[in-house]
């Protein structure tokens, strides 16, 4: 251990940081594991699952879970367990949009925001200001019903209520940088502004904003699957995570607990798997910031 | 304290002005022709040229924003196509049932998290500490449609110790005088225990839900803000002089430490209006949020929007309520401010 960390290049030291942060907090390896079974999920679920997941088959209707079902059937008998491992590739798409988009845009803005200061600044701070001035996921449903009822408009809503966060992060790092001996360095040698908060601010705060991504992710997973649920967005009979717990909820009043309890569960741990892996990446990336 | 007061209104003026533009760009950038809207599936150009005129759309942006803000100082709202009532009214009756939930949830939530908090911070490492540590991270992650749907299968389909999660109050009990407007204090100005008995089974699941998500934002701060605080000199001089630990404790670094919790409240207050609507939705509750969800699902926009603004506005004044509370607990503020 000693001797690879003596002769180790940079890259080696952080993955050797990366096993003694997973050795130390076993948690996070565990969240690395569920983190890739909802990738492969994802990437390969629809191909493999048993069922099918839109095939309705009355005859098999509200049955528990069993050797054929795992998860039960809904109301129309449609394998519970095939509809929440198709969907995982519909709610990942859904995080992963949101996420990119605030990430690219919100990040931006942030980093022009902290590094020119004065209009830019003022602009960019008063517009995540409107934003933070409501309440969230109500926002969202108010942006949701005004830009009209699709998957798509879901995607925007989420980014734009995480637009603040990565604003106030990626212009907090930008400000510490702005007058740094790199980027004196890059001025002197004739780089433009652009070029400058492009190719040498933005890779230096990459690490951080990754963290804010794999924090967020659960957010947005949540934030989407909140949305679904009161009936925005996804449509039946799509297979989502949120619209699923919302279709067993009618059921949970007359003991058929299995078609809400699965996706839900599936659900729970996929932001649970985010936050951890969010949590493991801080400590990588931000060691000060340990809790 | 006074002047500080009205200062701090002051500050709430711009992010007020945001909620209104925000809202109105909401109203214009409708899917589809408004006026097309609001005339119906069978109307004829002319007619929707007509309602055009009337609703004032043919009119540059800004003409339409001064008339929006007039419309909102008087009250108008718009009407609601479902209830067939101004939105004004159907939000100011059901206002009160969700401001029930949401603070008994909030105040269930602080009378366990604060607790658990310092508790996590005085004994540091012990099972209450990871128990605190294990809240906090389940807490962030559970939905709380899901925690709903949950608690509702254990407390009502197997022990039988809620009743349906079927709105406020039983049918067979009649709403109490409205005072208030708040059913667990109208039925005991009226002095009928049994009716508060009745109203209170019907919220205590919903509201317990409310406090499980957002238990671990508060419980997660005070214990952090805790063990910064019992770690500086001036703990250190209270316990050195020989002060009981209850008294350093609460007396000494409860205060200081409570600053920041009251920081956080304001984020909780934000998830916490969020979650309503969903807790809303799973317990039928009658209140703005499943109005709001009733409406967003026939396609009626200016309860949807009454609501957004509603909510806003309610969270801009809270937010100032915070503010004013942090004068109150911490003098060092005042003198500064």
């Amino acid at each position: 251990m000693s001797l690879a960390a003596t002769d180790a290049a940079p890259k080696d030291s952080l993955f050797s940081h990366a096993r003694h942060i997973v050795a130390e907090n076993p948690v996070t390896g565990i969240a690395f594991g569920l983190f890739a079974l909802f990738a492969l999920a994802a990437l390969i679920g629809p191909y493999v699952v048993p069922h099918d997941p839109l095939a309705s088959n009355t005859s098999a209707a509200l049955q528990p879970p069993s050797a054929t079902y795992w998860f039960g059937t809904d109301q129309l008998g449609r394998d519970i367990f095939s509809r929440v491992v198709v969907a995982s590739r519909l709610d990942m798409i859904i995080a992963v949009a949101s996420v990119a988009l605030v990430f690219v845009a919100g990040g931006f803005a942030g980093i022009a925001s902290g590094y020119f200061g004065g209009w830019t600044d003022r602009i960019v701070g008063r517009v995540s200001d409107t934003i933070m001035a409501f309440p969230l996921f109500v926002l969202a449903m108010g942006i949701v019903a005004a830009l009209g009822n699709t998957v798509t408009n879901i995607i925007i809503a989420t980014a734009i209520i995480n637009f603040p966060l990565y604003v106030r992060v990626a212009r907090a790092e930008a400000n510490i940088r702005r007058e740094a001996g790199f980027v004196q360095a890059a001025r002197l040698s004739g780089n433009s502004e652009m070029r400058i908060l492009l190719g040498h601010i933005a890779p230096n705060i990459l690490p951080i904003m990754m963290v804010q991504v794999s924090l967020t992710m659960g957010y947005a997973i949540l934030n989407a699957a909140g949305l679904s649920f009161i009936g925005l967005g996804v449509r039946p009979p799509t297979p989502e995570w949120g619209i699923m717990v919302a279709e067993g909820a009618s059921f949970i009043i007359s003991g058929e607990w299995w078609i809400a309890f699965f996706p839900g569960v599936t659900l729970m741990l996929a932001v649970f798997c985010f936050n951890l892996l969010g949590d493991g990446l801080r400590d990588l990336v931000d060691p000060q910031r340990r809790t | 304290m006074l002047k500080q007061i009205v200062r701090r209104l002051g500050t709430a003026v711009p992010s007020l002005i945001g909620v209104v533009i925000v809202t109105f760009l909401l109203t214009r950038v409708l899917p589809g022709d408004t006026a097309a809207y609001f005339a119906g599936p069978a109307a004829t150009p002319q007619a929707i040229a007509e309602i055009k005129t009337k609703l004032g759309l043919d009119q540059r942006l800004p003409v339409q924003f001064l008339a929006y803000v007039k419309d909102l100082a008087t009250g108008n709202l718009g009407m609601s196509l479902t209830t067939g009532q101004p939105v004004f009214e159907d939000i100011r009756a059901r206002l009160p049932a969700s401001a029930e939930l949401t603070l008994l949830g909030l105040l269930l939530s602080v009378a366990v998290s604060v607790p658990l908090g310092i508790l996590a911070a005085v004994r540091q490492g012990s099972w209450i500490d990871h128990l605190c540590r294990v809240v906090a991270t389940a807490g962030v992650s559970l939905p709380v449609f899901f925690t709903g749907l949950l608690l509702v299968y254990v407390f009502y389909y197997k022990l039988g110790w809620a009743p349906a999660p079927m709105g406020r109050l039983d049918f067979i009990y009649s709403a109490p005088d409205t005072v208030t407007g708040f059913y667990l204090i109208d039925s005991l100005i009226a002095g009928d225990v049994e009716l508060f008995r009745a109203a209170w089974s019907q919220i205590w699941l919903p509201a317990v839900t409310l406090a499980i998500f957002s238990l671990a934002p508060i419980a997660r701060m005070t214990r952090a803000s805790m063990l910064s605080v019992l770690a500086s000199d001036f703990v250190r001089t209270a316990r050195a002089s020989g002060l009981k630990p209850s008294k350093v404790v609460m007396g000494y670094a409860f205060r200081n430490a409570l600053l920041p919790v009251i920081t956080t409240l304001g984020m909780v207050f934000s998830f916490l209006l969020g979650a309503n609507v969903l807790v809303e939705k799973v317990f039928a509750w009658p209140g703005i949020g499943s109005y709001a969800i009733e409406a967003l699902i026939t396609s009626d926009y200016a309860p949807v929007q009454g609501f957004v603004l509603a909510m806003a506005i309610l969270y801009v004044l809270l937010n100032l309520a915070i503010d004013i509370l942090y004068g109150l607990v911490d003098p060092r503020v005042r003198i500064e401010a």
